[in-house]
């Protein structure tokens, strides 16, 4: 049944409703979460007995770096949906993580940088952690610039997925650096084999901002494919209506489903704090 | 709450640059992410509607 429901909605006419309908709870739900964890990392967690208040980065630094890291394997496992299954919506969903994804990889960066200075007195080491991360944003536009290039849909979709398949190694060379090399930086903070090494309130923080990450990733993403359905389905759809002008209309109760579908997501719109009303105009 | 006074947050330890510097890059990378998107899909609608109207004054 739930294969069925999903291949029901592979459609883009029925997932662009679906997607306006959804995005805003997610939406919203990160906007809660995190004011949450703004809360408990920037005015209730203790001290660190060793980084002082400077360790407070980790709220933003640690969930923006997994997310960096699980957008990736999403893009990977869209793509290998449409590859496998040829769904054309798969390779959209993973063209709309990938520029949310550049953008935590690119922050996990920054704020890497912004917590490396003080306590290592480096902006950057070419260390196995950071340059790993590193060649993940690499990979984010190297899927972004590849798609760009390629005029014909089709073939943008295939060769970024390639990238996206091949890129996902990288993923768990970064989880396991810490490990594998001998490297400057700090271990896992969070493993599943042994208790946190932070305390609760701590750990709590930084779950709830990289939860809030998570919501707002698949808000967002949501609004981006809808903004390329319009453009890759849309633009077919008025092709196929014009090419239909000299014939008789027997194919017009599908044609206008999806122009139907648009209205009715119009009116379900709802505003959401971290996203505006997004075809407003 | 863990702080006593206003100062005392901002100053941060002494981190304040990297601390606020860390959370302002996030807070300003992610809003600028939303207004992008909201403007690509106000301009995909536009030519949507557009190649609509140029379909009608055709027809």
């Amino acid at each position: 049944l739930i294969f069925m429901n999903l291949y029901h909605y592979a459609s883009p006419a029925r997932f662009y409703p679906l997607a306006a309908r959804l995005a805003p709870w997610f939406a919203v739900l990160g906007v809660l979460l995190g004011l949450a964890g703004l809360y408990l990392g920037l005015l209730v967690a203790p001290t660190d007995a060793q980084q002082g208040e400077g360790y407070r980065i980790i709220f933003v630094h640690v969930p923006a770096s997994w997310m960096s890291m699980v957008i990736y394997c999403a893009m990977a496992f869209w793509s290998a949906i449409g590859l496998g299954f040829g769904v054309r919506l798969a390779h959209w969903l993973t063209a709309a993580l990938a520029p949310t994804g550049a953008i935590f990889a690119a922050l996990s960066l920054i704020t890497g940088a912004l917590w490396g200075k003080p306590m290592w007195g480096a902006w950057w080491v070419w260390d196995a952690r950071l340059t790993s991360e590193l060649i993940l944003f690499f990979l984010y536009l190297g899927f972004i610039a590849i798609r760009a290039a390629n005029d014909d849909q089709r073939r943008a979709d295939r060769s970024g997925a390639v990238i996206a398949l091949v890129g996902v190694v990288n993923v768990p060379i970064i989880y396991f650096s810490v490990k594998w090399w001998n490297t400057l930086h700090q271990g896992a903070s969070v493993s599943l084999s042994k208790s946190p090494s932070m305390a609760a309130t701590m750990l709590w923080a930084m779950l709830l901002m990289a939860l809030a990450f998570w919501m707002y990733s698949i808000a967002i993403a949501l609004w981006r494919v809808r903004g390329y359905i319009l453009r890759f389905e849309g633009e077919a759809q008025w092709l196929h209506e014009a090419s239909l002008d000299s014939k008789p209309k027997q194919h017009a109760p599908l044609d206008t489903h999806f122009i139907e579908d648009l209205d009715e997501s119009k009116a379900a719109q709802t505003p959401s704090p971290a996203l505006g009303n997004e075809t407003k105009k | 709450m863990h702080w006593n006074s206003l100062f005392e947050f901002l100053n941060m330890g002494g981190y304040a640059l990297y601390v606020w510097g860390s959370f302002g890059a996030t807070a300003l990378v992610l809003s600028m992410e939303c207004w992008w998107v909201k403007r690509a899909n106000a301009q995909a609608q536009s030519e949507l509607e557009a190649a609509q109207l140029s379909l009608e004054l055709q027809a």
